[in-house]
């Protein structure tokens, strides 16, 4: 690794340094000269737009932490006494709140980015399924982080949830009171939620770490999909792409403060105003926007199929639809990975970027009537679509003919548009 | 151009999630809400000194007769960005009450600015008892805990125009709704009907023209305008510090906007020389 890098320490001191612990060196590979393909679209920035919002989130969340109270009693109104008399608390507490709802708006981009782009190939697998893996883990920890305000929609999404799991035979009960810490949702399951709240982000952050390294092994894709064949298919991450990433995560920052400060409760729900009470239920218990979709498919499935009841199906339906996405590179063997050289997969991926917002809409709805039957339509497409029309594609799909590098496909484009701009100038 | 248009693509992404994120509150059977126009309102909003003093008079000669303010402190009064009364008038208000302390001689004290609003009822059993088995909800965040029912598209754009104000348009056209039940509709013992609700509640109808005394005596002493200046003060006791926020906001939004552009420069300065 050392023979690649372009790192000569300039004094002793960093000379010293890089014979024991090269530090210096490792940054300048990875952080400065990592050659990443020069034809990246701005889909490729919310990496980095991910990486500033588990610091944001971790920084905010670490100073709520010093003011929040863990216990039934308290934990409604130490939040309350964090918005009203912790110097700048409602701010502070505002961009932890509304941070979920970004950090889960980019990691969708990103995702779909990847589904578009094709990048959870070969030889990007492992980088696809520590994606998945951080994925999950944001979803746990957005979850238990709602419960801990402590209001009506924390205590009835918490019951909810930890009860999807007394539905898996023989066990289910035994672990749904290992997770609540007793039989119904009490102080004990508060205590162990702000416990893990705080202790999923690290492992998050370590994951990350394992998708960066996992990624520099093999270097980014890129929108053509074909490989970087040479340097001149390359520029250098600094200052290429750290500047541009720089951009992109201030203008992502311009939404995020737009809710911040004129609309923090908008993303949430006016019910998670009012205090836990075990015994008044709420109207409509509904999760947050970005687990919408999973909640739809939770509850799409309200027939029993053979010995499984529908509890067990839904809850199998729901695990399943973010376990499928673990496999997703050995269903999907297309050779081509971008989207953009494959027309008959476009109509179908832009079919399902509809689906799944469709499946979000209703997921806020109440279960009956059309609802429901759409939930199962949507349901059936989001599985359909890994399942069957992926590998079906592959089979039958004729791609658009590849260029030969990034470099020739830059310079096709280029010509293009010096043709387009010749036949505009001649028509006037 | 490419910029630009990925920009818009982005928006539109995210007004897609914005629309199919959940609807705020859920419907109520009564008739729709009549929207007021509230100071606070928009991101140039704050609150109106005057019309939190009569709203915060309200309170305290009708609701806090029931209904309690835990999170309210005497000093929050006097801040800025809110009622703003003096110092001198809030003392004098604080020590009007009296605070159950261990350590006090007798285990009892006149309030200080420092201490919190004092609950009308020792117990939830004692506030069920004297309001007909009924627990009158604390104020505190009340305004926030409740929401209008807004049909689609409507709902969408308040993520464009920061609407927040739900809560006090609620207790706006709750306030403004008590009248006697339409043909056929039941009201069991103990409740009055509530247009804006569409069913019985067990507050019997707080308010009436004339019953508070405003000191201005330009302003008219009606339902309407008692129901609305007390709206607006429990909105400012839920969120005490719009304004700074706000304030804050408006600075932060100006700095971002002119860092993109300048980031946006240097980007295309380190770019210039590339194919891409």
């Amino acid at each position: 690794m050392a023979s690649k890098s372009s790192y000569n320490p300039k004094n002793k001191v960093e000379k010293w340094l890089d014979e024991r612990l090269p530090l210096i060196r490792f940054s300048k590979e990875h952080l400065m000269d990592f050659p990443s393909p020069k034809n990246l679209n701005y889909w490729w920035t919310f990496g980095a737009v991910l990486a500033v919002m588990l610091m944001v989130q971790i920084i905010t969340g670490i100073i709520l932490a010093m003011h929040y109270v863990p216990n039934i009693e308290m934990a409604f109104d130490s939040v309350e006494h964090i918005r009203r008399n912790v110097n700048y608390g409602r701010i502070i507490q505002g961009t932890h709140a509304v941070g979920a709802s970004m950090f889960f708006f980019a990691v969708y981009v990103h995702i779909f980015r990847g589904l578009y782009y094709g990048s959870y190939k070969s030889p990007r697998e492992v980088i696809w399924i520590l994606g998945v893996i951080i994925f999950l883990l944001m979803m746990a920890t957005a979850f238990m982080g709602y419960v801990l305000p402590w209001g009506q929609m924390s205590f009835w999404g918490a019951t909810v949830i930890t009860n999807l799991f007394s539905a898996i035979p023989l066990v289910g009960t035994p672990i749904l009171e290992f997770l609540r810490g007793g039989f119904a949702v009490d102080n004990p399951t508060l205590n162990r939620f702000f416990s893990l709240h705080y202790l999923l982000p690290f492992i998050i952050a370590a994951v990350v770490g394992l998708h960066i390294w996992a990624l520099h092994v093999p270097g980014n894709g890129n929108p053509t999909g074909v490989e970087v064949k040479s340097k001149a298919d390359t520029l250098p991450f600094h200052p290429y792409f750290t500047m541009k990433d720089l951009f992109v995560v201030v203008v992502f920052f311009i939404p995020f403060a737009w809710f911040v400060f004129f609309a923090p409760d908008i993303l949430g729900h006016p019910d998670n105003y009012i205090e836990a009470n075990p015994f008044i239920t709420p109207p409509k218990i509904v999760p947050e926007w970005y687990l919408l979709p999973f909640y739809a498919m939770l509850r799409a499935i309200d027939f029993n199929i053979l010995f499984i009841n529908a509890k067990l199906g839904g809850v199998i339906v729901m695990f399943g639809s973010i376990l499928i996405l673990m496999v997703l590179p050995w269903l999907d063997r297309s050779k081509v990975r971008s989207g953009s050289f494959r027309p008959m997969f476009k109509p179908f991926y832009w079919l399902f970027v509809l689906n799944f917002l469709m499946l979000m809409y209703l997921g806020a709805q109440s279960a009956e009537g059309i609802y429901v039957i759409l939930s199962k339509v949507g349901t059936a497409y989001y599985f359909g679509y890994f399942l069957i029309i992926l590998p079906l594609l592959a089979r039958i799909e004729t791609p658009k003919p590849l260029p030969n590098s990034i470099s020739e496909a830059i310079l096709a484009k280029e010509e293009n548009t010096i043709a387009i701009n010749a036949e505009q100038g001649e028509n006037k | 151009m490419i910029i630009v248009r990925k920009i818009i693509a982005l928006a539109a992404l995210f007004f897609a999630l914005a629309v199919s994120a959940p609807s705020l509150a859920a419907k109520v059977g009564g008739k729709p809400a009549e929207l007021q126009k509230w100071s606070f309102a928009g991101i140039f909003g704050t609150y109106d000194t005057n019309q939190l003093q009569r709203g915060f008079q309200v309170f305290k000669e009708v609701c806090a007769t029931c209904h309690g303010a835990r999170l309210l402190a005497f000093r929050n009064l006097v801040e800025p960005g809110g009622p703003e009364f003096s110092e001198e008038q809030i003392k004098l208000l604080a020590s009007e009450f009296m605070i159950e302390d261990i350590e006090a001689e007798g285990g009892e004290r006149p309030a200080t600015l420092a201490d919190n609003w004092p609950s009308p009822f020792a117990s939830e059993i004692e506030a069920r008892e004297a309001n007909n088995g009924a627990l009158p909800p604390d104020f505190s965040v009340l305004a926030k805990a409740r929401g209008i029912y807004q049909p689609f598209p409507d709902w969408a754009f308040n993520y464009f125009t920061a609407y927040q104000e739900g809560g006090a348009d609620y207790i706006y056209n709750l306030l403004t709704s008590y009248e006697d039940p339409p043909h056929g509709v039941e009201v069991s013992d103990g409740q009055e009907y509530n247009a804006f609700l569409g069913t019985g509640i067990a507050m019997m109808n707080p308010l009436m023209d004339d019953l508070v005394e405003y000191d201005d005596e330009r302003l008219p002493r009606t339902v309407e305008q008692y129901a609305k200046d007390v709206a607006a003060f429990m909105y400012w006791l839920a969120d005490p510090h719009l304004v700074s926020r706000k304030t804050i906001g408006l600075n932060v939004l100006i700095f971002l906007s002119i860092l993109a552009i300048l980031m946006y420069l240097v980007k295309r300065k380190i770019w210039a020389n590339v194919k891409h």
